[in-house]
């Protein structure tokens, strides 16, 4: 373990900490910007705009050498790839728009298409140059042990643009996720601004292009801004979280394959951010699995104590085994099923607010009162102490209820 | 057109196109679905079904790969639903957490295991090998009548073929029942057909046809198989059965054309290298289904009126 934590600490060496550091910005821009494309709906764009540059990085490839510069200058690469998934983004933007073909077909349809295109220009780059050809396949999958000085910068660099981009456009970003129509009538231009989405993935995917590869930059987008849903009912914190969820997968995926040997860093990365979304998956507090289970549990008891509860005060016999040992354990009924004195005051309590209720939706005709009637919410949580008085005027003085006498 | 021919692209193009068909023919129901992405999310975990399979059986024997690679699929189907239900995620974004997921687990596999040293490396399982397909002891068109010729097929040609034609049955046993639940589920839950089941047997029918064509074209190209024929010939009719023929023409030109230009092309333009043809075949199916989207009678939606289509 301690070769992890030596990297987790950036002390494994400086080529470990410049990937560490790089995939943790990256993370960070890719979890903040793909936020926008899961709440637009529409995730799997990612997929297509990363399969979409591998023909960008062909073409830059034969473009630069038969000009007679090296084929490998990253930025060169780069600049090609942004150029093929921006035009497969417009295509899929334009199928979808102007043909009976739905979003969905539209990318599988780019993204099979342009990765058939890149792969064949992958096998005319391999008999062109054999040479210099030098490590385009990692692109695919990414290769984060030969990563540069400069590629760090132009992940750093890069990635802080596209927070920086995600900050300044993050309110109409969110109104068109939440609500396209609207932002259109509050004068927005939607389209442009879901281009300027589209624009980010693209940046981010090119970015991460030469440290995860094509295929698992698509995770980074995808899997932080998920699993921050379920931390967050907030459109403003979402982004955050899925930076930081982002950034720390990125941190810790890095540092995991900086330990051990053979071990490829994308696909740690990946593996990372799919183990933190398991875990908020079942134990967020707002919206993971155990908490829904402890929610549903909670009900269910509060359903079966009322009901037990009103048939006592009806002196009904209980035969429902879990609602028996419900009142058993909240020590108002005795083992043999005769209520207890709390069972009785409890029980009394349940049958009168259940006659104010009645009353209360004689009173009050209008549904937003009374439609809370639910049978669970406590009645004094809807009406002032005066307005439960007055219902207590109407119902009259106590009578003797049978079973009660 | 003589003995090179059959030797070294008879079998390739033959593979090609049974590929082409198995996919294209359940393409067309998951499009109307819309679930065309299905395809995507299958397509990127058979690499590692293939690599379980490997690492549990230790040969690269075809049947336990097919069996790994399917048990991927229905896999990666369940827990797409998991994360869809449990978790209140939109499908695209569920899908998108899975495969991923599991396609890193993959490549993991792969790097940690002697798998990579061996003939299964994930480029090849990206790009698929199908120029190697070759027919070694073929002399002629006579071979195909020579018992001791025929024996030499490369193993995936029969492999493909039996699979096509299951998938094919499968479509005609079917036909009704598909029909009815892709275009109205609450009246094909009315007349008694089992729709949930026949969901799911739609899925691993695609399983089976990408895992089958997974070996001979690569799993990125299965892809543009499922999706790009299917959507080019929804755009030349309105009608299922017609839909359903132009898909397989689409599928089997691209196949042959995709072929014959990643052989031929390059000696064209005077290179003597063949490029990847299985690359090359998902191009050829991406530029029919954009001239689709250009020139075909039924492109637009339905009630898009004139001045929709100047602006």
């Amino acid at each position: 373990m301690s070769p992890f934590f030596d990297a987790l600490l950036l002390n494994a060496g400086y080529n470990a900490a410049l990937v560490a550091v790089g995939a943790g910005l990256l993370g960070f821009a890719a979890g903040s910007s793909g936020t926008f494309l899961f709440l637009r709906k529409r995730a799997l764009l990612s997929d297509a705009t990363a399969h979409a540059t591998l023909p960008g990085v062909g073409i830059a490839f034969i473009i630069m050498v038969s000009l007679g510069y090296d084929g490998r200058s990253l930025i060169g690469l780069l600049i090609g790839s942004a150029v093929t998934a921006w035009i497969g983004l417009l295509m899929i933007e334009w199928i979808a728009r102007r043909t009976r073909l739905a979003e969905d077909a539209a990318i599988g349809a780019v993204l099979g298409s342009f990765f058939g295109l890149g792969i064949v220009l992958l096998t005319i780059i391999q008999t062109m140059s054999a040479g210099r050809q030098a490590g385009l396949e990692g692109f695919l999958l990414g290769s984060a042990a030969g990563m540069l000085y400069q590629d760090a910068v132009v992940i750093a660099i890069g990635g802080s643009l596209a927070v920086f981009a995600t900050w300044l456009l993050r309110r109409p970003m969110t109104l068109v996720a939440f609500d396209a129509e609207f932002a259109a009538a509050m004068g927005y231009n939607v389209r442009r601004i879901d281009l300027l989405m589209m624009g980010l993935v693209v940046a981010v995917t090119v970015i991460g292009l030469k440290l995860v590869g094509l295929i698992l930059i698509v995770a980074m987008l995808i899997i932080p801004p998920v699993t921050a849903r379920f931390w967050t009912d907030r459109s403003d914190r979402i982004i955050w979280i899925a930076g930081v969820f982002g950034g720390l997968s990125g941190y810790v995926g890095a540092a995991f394959s900086a330990s051990a040997p053979a071990m490829p860093t994308g696909p740690l990365i990946v593996l990372t951010a799919a183990a933190i979304f398991l875990v908020s998956l079942v134990f967020a507090p707002a919206r993971g699995v155990a908490a829904v289970v402890v929610r549903h549990h909670r009900f269910q008891r509060r359903v079966h104590r009322r009901q037990g509860l009103l048939s006592l005060s009806r002196a009904e016999p209980i035969r429902e085994k879990f609602t028996l040992r419900l009142l058993l354990r909240n020590g108002l009924i005795r083992p043999d099923g005769v209520p207890t004195d709390t069972g009785r005051a409890q029980a009394a309590k349940v049958a009168r607010d259940e006659r104010r209720w009645d009353i209360a939706r004689e009173v009050h005709q209008d549904a937003g009162l009374t439609g809370r009637y639910d049978g669970l919410t406590p009645i004094e949580e809807v009406f002032t102490p005066d307005e439960i008085r007055d219902f207590d005027r109407r119902l009259g003085p106590p009578v003797a209820v049978r079973g009660f006498a | 057109m003589g003995a090179d021919f059959v030797q070294f692209s008879l079998t390739p193009i033959l593979i090609g196109t049974f590929a082409a068909i198995a996919c294209a023919l359940p393409g067309n129901f998951l499009i109307l679905r819309r679930q065309a992405l299905i395809g995507d999310a299958i397509s990127h975990v058979v690499l590692p079904g293939i690599v379980a399979a490997f690492l549990i059986t230790g040969t690269l024997a075809a049947i336990p790969m097919l069996l790994g690679a399917a048990g991927a699929a229905v896999v990666a189907v369940i827990l797409i639903e998991a994360v869809k239900r449990l978790g209140g995620i939109e499908p695209g974004a569920a899908m998108g957490v899975v495969f991923t997921t599991l396609f890193a687990g993959g490549v993991l596999l792969l790097e940690q295991s002697d798998a990579s040293s061996v003939h299964l490396d994930v480029e090849h399982a990206l790009m698929g090998n199908l120029e190697s397909l070759i027919w070694f002891k073929a002399t002629g068109w006579e071979s195909l009548l020579d018992p001791v010729a025929l024996a030499t097929l490369p193993h995936e040609l029969p492999r493909m073929a039996v699979v096509c034609v299951l998938v094919i049955i499968l479509m005609l046993v079917f036909w009704r029942w598909l029909k009815i639940s892709t275009f109205d589920e609450g009246f094909a839950q009315a007349l008694g057909i089992p729709v949930a089941a026949l969901g799911i047997g739609l899925v691993i029918t695609a399983a089976i046809a990408a895992v089958a064509a997974f070996d001979a074209v690569g799993s990125i190209i299965v892809i543009a198989m499922f999706i790009c024929p299917p959507a080019a010939a929804r755009l030349m009719t309105n009608q299922l059965e017609v839909q359903v023929w132009w898909s397989v023409f689409f599928a089997v030109l691209s196949a042959v054309m995709g072929y014959v230009f990643a052989g031929y092309g390059p000696l064209w333009f005077g290179s003597q290298n063949a490029v990847s043809a299985a690359g090359m075949i998902a191009t050829v199916s991406g530029i029919v289904l954009g001239l689709a989207c250009l020139y075909g009678p039924h492109r637009s939606r339905v009630g898009v009126g004139r001045e929709d289509k100047a602006t």
